[in-house]
Parts: structure tokens; C-alpha cells; sequence
């Protein structure tokens, strides 16, 4: 019977793993990570499923190794071979070293393609397996975080709205993000991983839905005390579905302008979707630059003005008129007022200023 | 009074800052106040505050110190692990349209002081306790390089506790996550004093944190027993000078991003601010240069303890132990380069997330090459299953679990799915409870004896292990399921209703480590009810193999009578198996450092000008630092810092462990 039995039992830990990731798609009927609608997050949740794999050929036969020496060695086993001085094994160590370097080698080469092929600012080649994405017309969506809600800026179709997102399926959509405060972290686990968005930058994210369905979008990074209520509907939908979705934005809703943008900026919980039939096209690119505020100079001018060299003793005047954080308009105390060295040294006159 | 009198004597502090209206923190303090106060009468009533003032706060004696460091930690956990409960049972409840009992101003203090309160004052003090307790006895030396220093660090660990603690009650905590990243911890967002605390109290710690690195890196370096090469230390040791290597290295990239921090909310500088060219980013990286290599400040002393622990009762030498310390080494290098992992998702190019997602993975190597070799000691070994024992193999079973987790957070297009979830949040207890605090039980009942005298009582040691073990996949095998489902950490109310079981799952596995935490408490009242029948007369217990176990338990104030000589790797196995004889004659004077109240003091004020800062109370921080610099020179004029024990004192303490021994075969 040994013989016979020998191969079997030998294959069934085999059997066993390539079992493992059918039983963790399985088991994840419902764990939108594990089934995700959209080919990004697919691609990423087959990584994370050939990853373990390839960790548990080296975990599984190492928990199964502590358990059976523990069992075996134990004091009460007088049978077992007790060797107190063995503690060296040239050939053993190079197994011991060589065994992880070589499940990493692969997990690395793995992740040097895989991070490349999946880097978010990269621009989708295909929408699924198989479907390339070269002539579909991707759609651009600007993404603001505000306190403590989501602002969503159509600049193709001019239209605005809050807490409420909708993408036809299998078009590749173009996300720009940034922050209004403090960090956040844009989040549709149906669609695709993550990506921070911070104030006074911009990060990117292409993605795609495959699938026609409403799901969960959520800050994935703690903001404040709002932060639990950041949470808005991604609708993916047909390509006529979302022309219709798009009319219906156009009728309702006023226009988002810079001083609605200031209002809607204002902290507040709990925000229903809101919609803006009109939007400022210049409104992104405002709120990266810090200057949605009449008046206020925009970033990327005065990081021009100071790459030429910046304007010495005028420049102060820049600087003066900028509300410090915008700490006021929080309705906030605390900090107290800025004091210039530049001021206190020469006292600012207006234009006379040199 | 004027109101800008009140405000120049209290600064910001007004009633305002006592929480009155907060039910819970009443209670709490209730609690608090009347078990100080049970103490404070017992102490009186026993006369003991002069035997607690010479024998331990003012004591250089680097065992007391480190004893002292563990009991810190031990209320650090009791208060740590009392926000985990808050927290598991918020998350528990509030779904749909219940909010729960915390509202989020709570709520994210408790889970922001949770963070803070385990890694630098529960984690921290537990691994620096251990290795004052036993590096100096390893190597054979009487004391740490620097005596005085290593009580004034340990006092100002204390007092960024004290800082803690006060915010509880006075003002609050920080409501920023635990590390406080920019804008949201800079003043514009967080005006409040809970930022200021966080830092000060940092600050303070850090302080002895960076100071009690340096001491035991000399330590190891300079008072090592003759014969006793860098190849011939004890594991845990090597993994001490590795992690205090760490410490010196990274706590002053700490110090001065907080100090930058601190900057910005002072002095309103714009390092970290939205405006005026401050970069938040600059902070992320900077705290985790910091924050990596700290994780494994953390965890190699406790692989230290698992190598000692292994080799003991399974009675057998280390299997590799050179490769054990190049992966030691090899992983103190490498923690230096993998920072970044903790922030894929902030916008890196992908060549640069690679490079930081591969240089994680290759960590895994060398421990993973570590677990072999614990594997390959308990091969052909005689393992007696006492409770360290069972700490190590319940390690080796769910650390490597959670490393495996860790590997699969390094792809970064995995991370960017799983950054921030609750998968996360299981990973980093899988090694940090599976790994840190599993090391840390094993080490305190491995070496009890060793500092007490007697042996801790095995049963509730077991109850204790398997309410941890089972208590932690419990309570954490959820929160990888819930990661999974896309669900995010710091939450504090939930809309998806079919969640809750899982967290109501995990809230029971809480419960079930609190019964852990209880039987580990119960196990230390047992044993010193029990102390005459678990008491020690050898001096080495568990037939240990390095040269901690050749004295007596607990050790003289001097250690060691005559300085051992080192031949052989696990010394005082190799003394046994040669048939050592103690010598009981020709004892010399021994010289010692003296007792100082200079740490106590110096940190008492360190404390005050911390909390008269956060409070900015500044004519407060002018006499407080003032006074701090006096005290410090002040220190340098006494004289007082060393004594001999004379020989006929050494006689007397060396023949009656000549009787006891003697009494014994």
C-alpha cells in the first residue's frame, strides 16, 4: 500500500494550492477588493491573489515545520533524536537563504512590471483583456476634496457636481486630483486603487468601469472630523445612460463659480449630491493654485515670478495680501497674526515700495 | 483679575480645558484619581517612600531601571489598550443611523492616543526595560556605560507619559492619526492644544529614548566580558546593539521633524503649510525615515528573546548563528531604504514605488531565514513546552502570517487597494502583537527569576498565552476580511449595515486578549503569593546557556563578583559542561555608581516646561527652562557619583550564596 499511497499524499498539498486562489475568489463573493467591476482593480486583485500564492509555497510548509517539530521534539518523546551540539549545516543554510530569495526574485520581477503596468498616472492601453483602448475618447473628470465632501468637475461637458459620480462603461476615464485643506485619499474600490489627493498639487488616475452598477467611492485617508460621512456613489452606466445622466445635469443645478466654490469650501458633513448645471472652467485649475479668492495670487504665478529671481522688496506686497491658510474663513482662531522680517526691517509704504 | 493677567499667569488653560461634560473621562479620571490615591495612602501607611526614593527612583542600577522601564509599560498597556476596547466597541455599534456612543472629536483622539501610547510608551519601554535588564548581565558587566543617564532617560520616558496621561484630562489629545501628518496637524487645522501634546510628550520621551540608545550601543561596544568577540555575543544582544544602532540613528530624524513641526505651530513657519512653498510630503517622508526603521527598533530585541528562548528549551545550541546575525545586520541596513512603502499612493513614478516595493521584499529574506534557523533548533532538540516556549512557537506560527501580509502591501498596485484599509490595520498587529508583544511575554516570564528571585506561576502564564493567541486572530482575522471588502480605518460609523458582524467578531476577540492582559496580571499577584514555593535558589532555572544565568536571582547590585572570561559562544553552558567552580574567596572592593535624584528632578522640569509650552504659558517655560539648565550644571558639581563596596560586604553576600548553593545538592 506504501508506495501506492506515497504519490498521492504528495500531490494533494499541490492540488491543495492551486485550489487556494479559486477559494479566495470564491470566498470573496461579496469583498469588492477580491470582485471589482472595473479592469484596473481586476488587474489588481489577480496580483494580490498570485502573490500570496506564491508566499504560501513558503509559509504553508513552514507553519506545517514548526508544528510537526514542536509535536515531534517534544520532551515527553524520549524516541526522537536529541543532538543538543548539531547547529550548523553548510547545505541547510544555503536552502534556508536561497528558498525566500528565490520565491522574491520572482515576486520582485513580478512587481517591477506590474507597478509600471499598473502605474496609476499611466494612460489605460486596454479597457479589458483583450479590448484595447486606442480609439475610445477617454473621459476627464477633475476631482477636488473639500471639507468634508467630493467636488467632481466635467471640463469636456462643463457641468459640476457633489458627492455623486457617473462614468459611462468601458470608456477610460482621466482623473486630476487635488485638495481644497488637508490630505485625502480618492477611493472607488470597485474601479481601482487609490491615490492621495493633497492641496496644492494635482496627482492623476486612469481607470475604467467595466460593469453598469452603483458603488461605493470614500476618503481613504483621515481629514478631520467629518472624515466618516466623506463617502459619495460612483454610477457606472451605458454610454446613452450617461448622455441622458449629463442632460439632467444641465437642467438643474446653478453654476459653480468661484464664489460658490468658496461656500461649497466651507466644512460641512454629510452633504447630499449636489449638481451644477455650469462650471468655471478655469475652477480646477484656481483651486490647485490656491487663488479660487479674488484677488489672491495664484502659486504657479508667483513660483514663476520667484524662478526669474523674484521682485525683492516688491514681492512682500504678494505675500501681505495672502490670508494665511485661509485660517479665517474656517471661522478658526489660534496663530495670531503673521509678522513679516522683510516689513519690520524696511516698513512697507504702498507703491512706493522699491 | 484682568483677563490679560489670567492669560499672561495660565496662558491658554481655562476651566474650559477640564472636561466637566464628558461622562467617560470623569469616570476615568475617578478611577485614576482613587487608585493614585489607594497608593499614595499605601505607600504612607507602610512607610515606604523612603525605601521607594533610595531603592528605585533615584537607583542607577541598571536592573531596577529596567524593571521600571516594564512597569511603565505595563500601565502604558492597561491605558493603551483601554482606547482598543473604546474603539472596537464604537466600531461595534455604530452603523446606519446609530452613531455610537463617541462622537468622531472623541473618537479620533482615542484611536490617534492608542497609536501613540502603544508603539512609544508601551512597545518602546517593554524592549528598552528588557535589554537594560539583561545586555549588561550578557556581556558580564556590572552596570551600562553611562549609570546616571540611563535613569535620567528612563524619567524622561516617564514624563512624555506623564504628558499623555494629562491630556486626558486636562485640554486633550491629538486628533490627527498617530502620526499627525500636515496641513491637518498644523495650526490652521488643528488649533487645539492635542497637537501640542502629542509633540511635547514626543519630545520629552524622545529625549531619553535617543540618550538610553546611546548608552547601551557603548555599552555593548566598550563592557563586554574579556574573551567575549563580537561573534561570540548572545543573540540578544547582537539584536540590541542592532536596534540601539537604529535609535541613535533615526530618533534625531524625529526630533527635528517634530521640531519643524513644532516650528510651524510656534512660530509660524511654513515648512509643512499649504502656502508660502511648505510641502506636507516633506513631513510624510520625513516621519517615516524615521517610522520604518523604528517598526524594527521594535521587533529585532524580540527576535533576540525568541533565539535565547528557542536555543534554552529545546536545550540545544542555536542552529546558525552566524547567519542569524548578518540577517540581524542585514536587516538593520536594509530598514533604512524601504520608507517609502508607506506612502505608494502619494504619487511616485512607478520606477521609484518599485524600487521601494523590492527593497521591502527583500527584507523577507534574511527573516525568513531567521525563522529556519529557530525551525532547524527545535529540529533533533528536547523541547520543554514552558510558557516562554509556547510565546515563541505561537510567534513563529502568526508572524510569519502577518509577514506574509506585509510582502503583499510591498507591490505597490496592491497597496494602492489595500493602503489605509483595515487590511492594513491587521497586518501591522499581526507583527507588531504576533511578533513585538509575543517577544516581549516571553522575555518577561523567561527572565522574572532572573530579577525576582522565583519563577512566575505557569498556569495563569498559559491562560495568558492562549487568551493572546486565540484573543488575536479573533479579533483581527475580521479586519482582514473587512480590508477585503474595501472598508477604510478610522472610521467611527458605518452605512453598510452587513458589516457589523465582523466587527462585532473582532470586538469579542478584544475581550477575549483582555482576559490575556487580566491572567498575565493575575499571574504576577499569584506568583508573589506564591513566591516561596516558585523560588529560585540556583540562580539559572532553566539550565540556561549565557552568562545572565551564572550569577544569582536576583543578582547582586554588583552583578558579577569577578568579571567572567568568555571562551565560547553560549558561556555559561560552555562553563557548565567544563564544570566550573564559582571561586568563594579572594573577593576586592567593588566600585559602583551612586544613587542620584538629578534624573527625577531634570525630567520632573523637562515635563513642566513641555506642559507650560502646549499651554503656552510662557513665563512658565522661561522659569522652567531656566531651571532646567541650572539643575543640569548644578548636576555636573556633585561629586557624589561613585562608591566602593568593600570586600568584607562582597564576602558576606557571596558566602551566602555559597550556603544557598551548597544547601541545595
Amino acid at each position: 500500500m506504501r508506495p501506492n499511497s506515497r504519490p498521492q499524499s504528495r500531490s494533494t498539498p499541490l492540488k491543495m494550492l492551486a485550489l487556494a486562489p479559486l477559494l479566495l475568489a470564491l470566498g470573496g463573493c461579496d469583498w469588492v477588493v477580491m470582485n471589482p467591476s472595473g479592469d484596473i482593480a481586476a488587474q489588481q486583485r489577480d496580483l494580490i491573489i498570485l502573490a500570496t500564492v506564491l508566499m504560501l509555497l513558503i509559509i504553508i510548509p513552514v507553519i506545517a515545520l514548526t508544528l510537526f517539530f514542536a509535536w515531534k521534539y517534544r520532551r515527553s518523546n524520549e524516541q526522537a533524536k536529541y543532538d543538543p551540539e548539531w547547529h550548523h549545516s553548510t547545505r541547510l543554510e544555503i536552502v534556508i537563504w536561497a528558498a525566500p530569495l528565490v520565491i522574491i526574485t520572482i515576486l520582485g520581477a513580478v512587481t517591477w512590471t506590474s507597478t509600471h503596468m499598473l502605474d496609476p498616472y499611466r494612460p489605460l492601453d486596454r479597457i479589458a483583456p483583450g479590448r484595447s483602448a486606442e480609439n475610445i475618447k477617454p473621459l476627464r473628470v477633475q476631482v477636488v476634496a473639500l471639507d468634508w465632501k467630493w467636488l467632481f468637475i466635467y471640463p469636456e461637458l462643463g457641468i459640476a457636481t457633489v458627492n455623486e459620480l457617473a462614468a459611462p462603461v468601458d470608456r477610460p476615464l482621466n482623473f486630476e486630483l487635488t485638495s481644497s485643506s488637508v490630505m485625502n485619499s480618492f477611493y472607488l474600490p470597485a474601479l481601482a486603487g487609490q491615490i492621495y489627493a493633497m492641496p496644492g498639487m494635482t496627482t492623476k488616475l486612469h481607470a475604467v468601469i467595466n460593469k453598469a452598477g452603483v458603488y461605493d467611492g470614500f476618503s481613504a485617508n483621515y481629514s478631520g472630523g467629518g472624515f466618516s460621512h466623506m463617502r459619495f456613489k460612483f454610477r457606472g452606466m451605458s454610454e446613452a445612460d450617461f448622455a441622458r445622466w449629463t442632460e439632467e445635469v444641465r437642467k438643474g443645478g446653478g453654476r459653480l463659480d468661484g464664489s460658490r466654490y468658496l461656500v461649497l469650501e466651507k466644512p460641512s458633513e454629510k452633504v447630499p449630491p449636489q449638481r451644477f448645471a455650469a462650471v468655471d472652467a478655469d475652477l480646477f485649475h484656481k483651486a490647485v493654485n490656491r487663488c479660487v479668492e479674488p484677488g489672491k495670487m495664484c502659486q504657479h504665478d508667483m513660483m514663476t515670478i520667484d524662478a526669474k529671481g523674484g521682485l525683492g522688496m516688491a514681492g512682500v506686497y504678494n505675500v501681505t495680501t495672502l490670508e494665511y491658510d485661509k485660517r479665517t474663513r474656517r471661522g478658526e482662531q489660534g496663530g495670531g497674526f503673521r509678522s513679516f522680517v522683510a516689513a519690520l526691517c524696511a516698513p512697507f509704504t504702498g507703491s512706493t515700495a522699491r | 483679575m484682568s483677563p490679560d493677567l489670567v492669560k499672561f499667569i495660565f496662558g491658554r488653560l481655562t476651566w474650559d480645558a477640564i472636561p466637566l461634560h464628558e461622562p467617560i473621562l470623569l469616570v476615568t479620571f475617578g478611577m485614576v484619581a482613587l487608585g493614585g490615591l489607594t497608593v499614595l495612602a499605601l505607600l504612607t501607611r507602610y512607610k515606604l517612600w523612603g525605601y521607594l526614593w533610595r531603592e528605585w527612583l533615584t537607583s542607577v542600577d541598571h536592573k531596577k531601571i529596567g524593571v521600571m522601564y516594564i512597569i511603565l509599560a505595563i500601565v502604558m498597556l492597561l491605558r493603551g489598550f483601554a482606547d482598543a476596547l473604546m474603539m472596537r466597541a464604537q466600531q461595534a455599534m455604530a452603523f446606519g443611523e446609530a452613531a455610537g456612543y463617541l462622537p468622531p472629536h472623541h473618537y479620533d483622539q482615542i484611536f490617534t492616543a492608542h497609536g501613540v501610547i502603544m508603539i512609544f510608551f508601551v512597545a518602546m519601554p517593554l524592549v528598552t526595560g528588557l535589554m537594560n535588564l539583561v545586555v549588561p548581565m550578557q556581556i558580564g558587566a556590572r552596570d551600562v556605560a553611562f549609570p546616571f543617564l540611563n535613569n535620567f532617560s528612563f524619567w524622561m520616558t516617564v514624563g512624555g507619559a506623564v504628558l499623555v496621561m494629562a491630556s486626558l484630562f486636562v485640554g486633550e489629545f491629538a486628533r490627527t492619526g498617530w502620526l499627525a501628518y500636515p496641513p491637518l496637524s498644523n495650526i490652521a487645522y488643528s488649533p487645539g492644544v492635542g497637537v501640542d501634546y502629542y509633540i511635547w510628550a514626543l519630545q520629552v520621551a524622545g529625549v531619553g529614548t535617543t540618550l538610553s540608545g546611546i548608552n547601551l550601543v557603548v555599552t555593548i561596544i566598550k563592557m563586554r566580558a574579556p574573551g567575549m568577540s563580537l561573534m561570540k555575543m548572545p543573540v540578544f544582544t547582537w539584536t540590541s546593539l542592532c536596534t540601539n544602532v537604529l535609535i541613535v540613528a533615526t530618533f534625531p530624524i524625529l526630533t527635528a521633524t517634530l521640531a519643524l513641526l513644532t516650528a510651524d505651530r510656534y512660530l509660524l513657519t511654513n515648512f509643512f503649510t499649504n502656502d508660502f512653498g511648505g510641502n506636507p510630503m516633506m513631513y510624510v517622508n520625513l516621519i517615516w525615515i524615521w517610522g520604518h526603521p523604528e517598526v524594527y527598533i521594535l521587533i529585532l530585541p524580540a527576535f533576540g528573546v525568541f533565539s535565547e528562548v528557542v536555543s534554552t528549551f529545546c536545550g540545544k545550541r542555536l542552529f546558525g548563528y552566524s547567519s542569524m546575525v548578518y540577517a540581524t545586520v542585514v536587516i538593520t541596513i536594509l530598514s533604512y531604504i524601504v520608507w517609502l512603502h508607506h506612502f505608494f499612493t502619494m504619487g511616485s513614478g512607478a520606477s521609484v514605488n518599485s524600487f521601494f516595493g523590492i527593497t521591502t521584499m527583500i527584507i523577507s529574506i534574511p527573516t525568513g531565514a531567521k525563522i529556519f534557523n529557530w525551525l532547524f533548533t527545535m529540529y533533533r532538540g528536547r523541547i520543554r513546552f514552558e510558557v516562554p516556549m509556547m510565546w515563541t512557537v505561537g510567534f513563529m506560527v502568526t508572524f510569519v502570517i502577518g509577514g506574509m501580509t506585509g510582502v503583499l502591501l510591498a507591490v505597490p498596485p496592491a497597496d494602492f487597494v489595500l493602503h489605509n484599509s483595515l487590511f492594513l490595520i491587521a497586518h501591522f498587529h499581526n507583527v507588531i502583537i504576533g511578533g513585538v508583544v509575543f517577544g516581549m511575554f516571553a522575555g518577561i516570564v523567561y527572565w522574572f527569576p532572573k530579577a525576582f528571585g522565583f519563577k512566575l506561576d505557569p498556569f495563569w502564564g498559559k491562560v495568558s498565552f492562549w487568551c493572546w493567541l486565540v484573543g488575536f486572530w479573533v479579533a483581527f482575522t475580521p479586519l482582514y476580511v473587512l480590508g477585503l471588502m474595501g472598508v477604510t480605518r478610522r472610521v467611527s460609523q458605518f452605512e453598510d449595515q452587513s458589516l457589523q458582524i465582523w466587527f462585532v467578531i473582532a470586538a469579542c476577540g478584544a475581550v477575549i486578549i483582555l482576559c490575556g492582559i487580566v491572567a498575565f496580571l493575575v499571574q504576577i499577584v499569584v506568583s508573589i503569593m506564591n513566591r516561596e514555593a516558585l523560588r529560585d535558589e540556583t540562580g539559572d532555572p532553566w539550565n540556561g546557556r549565557t552568562l545572565e544565568w551564572s550569577t544569582s536571582s536576583p543578582p547582586p547590585a554588583y552583578n558579577f563578583a569577578f568579571t567572567p572570561v568568555v571562551n565560547e559562544l553560549d558561556a555559561w553552558w560552555d562553563m557548565k559542561q567544563r564544570g566550573y567552580q564559582r571561586p568563594t574567596s579572594g573577593f576586592i572592593p567593588i566600585h559602583m555608581p551612586a544613587n542620584t535624584g538629578a534624573g527625577v528632578v531634570l525630567a520632573g522640569i523637562s515635563t513642566l516646561l513641555g506642559f507650560a509650552l502646549i499651554w503656552h504659558i510662557w513665563w512658565l517655560s522661561a522659569v522652567a527652562f531656566i531651571a532646567l539648565v541650572a539643575s543640569a550644571i548644578a548636576h555636573t558639581f556633585n561629586f557624589k557619583r561613585d562608591y566602593y563596596i568593600p570586600a568584607e560586604e562582597v564576602v558576606r553576600v557571596e558566602d551566602a550564596r555559597t550556603e544557598a548553593l551548597r544547601s541545595l545538592t
